[in-house]
């Protein structure tokens, strides 16, 4: 049954992605002349865009989990945890590799100069950066290695990796300051709820296994 | 990877505007009418593109550039105009009812000519030129545009502004019944820019209120706007109802907004840029960037900042 439903909202996960490289692309795939209509006058924002918003959206589904399987008592949600977050890295490396390429061709100086120079620029390597350890951490072997306390401790990096990204985008904008701060209060509700969570008196505590021993 | 070679052409560019934007419309009226469709484009003008009519008898200008123009249907669907909305792809629709006519614009401030002028009178001013020219956004992309206009100094000839008038301001309409954008305050509305009076009394600085042989779409700034192209665009006020010569720096609408990255030279400057990377811009059609260039690449205009600290004055 989770079997299915992770196979089902793999699937949806790819939903963003592929409907960008569908529009890229266009009718006449093959018609290079053509690539990048489908997205309108400026292709290249329209996927910078879309992948960041896919990113934030994607490290908020992922801190959604917990609460959401605590509140419910529905413990089956935490092993979707893994599959969100990892495509949180996911659009966030299409993110991050399309200003590498489209942005500064891989001039190894000009990046090194807009990551040091521009804030918002900084603060988005940043929460990339945060996210690199926990996707590389991912497999239930690191779990084994790493001892689940640390590596629990270690994987607290997504919540600062998710302020990094808000900030980023608040930082980047012009004027129009609405998503980011949408995004903000969704972060703000679901690490209040965190710390809520660790101020209250606690009772007897349970380990969840968040993948079945099978899946590793 | 992909480069898009300079000479590839679209088929937006070979083919008349109208029929382009009305492809389906034109291919369905083909099918009908046969090859005699292609004698008169007029059979098919569309009343689903904006509203705009040719201007007869326009002058070509030496100030032109011959780069390749940027396609109609991308300058018309790819709007930084906030009083529709903060989308780029939204004023398009959104500007389509824009009443443009009547229109009056205000002249005061110090100037000997106060007066309130209509729009059409002011266009009959002098002769409409097309001016190709660069248009450089902040945001870093680029597009190259066949406006129409005449330069600004015509008008402001016949303002007689006087000598104590140093700077002018722009004033664009107010109205957030037919501006949706103008309910939210992301900007202080209305929005206000300006010009040093030498930068407006040079040849290049543009009154414009044509675009690709046609009236102004309402989205590109209709009825009137003016053109500064060694500046960012958002220099480039658009629906301009009130132009006051002033003897101080007038405080300009994105200056208020974020006083350290939009100053109120923003010449176009691959050196300068705390907020964003300027160096180089996306112009559209292209994939990879190009350098950006000193001015927009208008070097003409480099005497007006000679002995400036072109980093402090941004």
């Amino acid at each position: 049954m989770v079997r299915a439903l992770k196979v089902l909202v793999f699937i949806l996960c790819l939903v963003p992605v592929g409907l960008l490289a569908r529009k890229f692309f266009g009718v006449h795939p093959t018609d290079m002349s053509t690539w990048g209509e489908g997205l309108g006058a400026n292709p290249l924002e329209v996927i910078t865009h879309s992948t960041g918003d896919w990113t934030i959206r994607f490290l908020l589904i992922t801190l959604t989990i917990t609460p959401l399987r605590k509140i419910t008592h529905q413990n089956w949600m935490i092993r979707f945890r893994r599959m969100l977050g990892l495509f949180a890295f996911f659009y966030g490396t299409l993110h991050l590799f399309t200003y590498l390429w489209f942005d500064k061709n891989f001039v190894v100086h000009d990046m090194i100069e807009d990551i040091a120079k521009r804030r918002f620029i900084t603060m988005g390597v940043l929460g990339y950066a945060l996210m690199l350890p926990l996707a590389l951490t991912s497999t239930a072997w690191a779990i084994r290695k790493m001892g689940g306390k640390r590596w629990q401790a270690l994987h607290r990096l997504i919540y600062f990796s998710a302020i990094a990204g808000v900030i980023h985008y608040i930082w980047l904008v012009k004027a129009d300051l609405t998503k980011p701060l949408q995004y903000g209060v969704i972060l703000g509700v679901l690490l209040l709820y965190r710390m809520v969570v660790w101020v209250w008196p606690k009772g007897p505590r349970k380990a969840v296994p968040v993948a079945r021993a099978s899946e590793a | 990877m992909l480069i898009k070679k300079a000479a590839d052409i679209r088929s937006s560019e070979i083919t008349p505007k109208k029929w382009y934007m009305d492809r389906r419309k034109f291919l369905a009226g083909s099918a009908l009418v046969g090859a005699s469709a292609f004698v008169g484009g007029s059979l098919f003008s569309p009343e689903t593109a904006s509203a705009t009519d040719k201007i007869p008898n326009l002058q070509k200008s030496p100030l032109s550039t011959t780069e390749k123009q940027t396609p109609y249907k991308d300058i018309t669907n790819y709007n930084n105009y906030y009083e529709f909305s903060t989308d780029k792809y939204e004023p398009a629709s959104l500007a389509q009812k824009f009443k443009t006519r009547p229109w009056t614009v205000t002249i005061d401030g110090a100037v000997k000519k106060k007066q309130k002028l209509d729009v059409d009178s002011i266009i009959k001013l002098a002769a409409a030129e097309e001016r190709i020219y660069r248009h450089r956004c902040v945001e870093g992309w680029s597009i190259v545009v066949p406006w129409i206009g005449f330069s600004l100094s015509e008008l402001i000839n016949k303002c007689e502004p006087l000598p104590k008038a140093k700077f002018m301001e722009f004033t664009t309409l107010l109205d957030m019944t037919q501006m949706p954008g103008q309910q939210s305050n992301v900007l202080r509305w209305p929005y206000r820019e300006g010009l040093r009076m030498d930068e407006a009394m040079h040849p290049l600085t543009l009154l414009c209120f044509g675009l690709y042989g046609e009236t102004l779409p309402n989205q590109n700034g209709a009825p009137l706007r003016i053109i500064v192209p060694w500046k960012y665009g958002f220099k480039s006020a658009k629906a301009i109802v009130k132009i006051t010569f002033t003897e101080n720096e007038p405080s300009t609408t994105w200056s208020e907004a974020a006083p350290s990255y939009y100053g109120f030279y923003s010449n176009v400057n691959p050196t300068v840029g705390s907020f964003r990377d300027q160096s180089s811009e996306r112009r559209l059609g292209e994939f990879l960037k190009r350098k950006t260039l000193l001015f927009n690449g208008y070097d003409q205009v480099a005497s007006l900042y000679s002995g400036m600290d072109l980093k402090k004055n941004y």
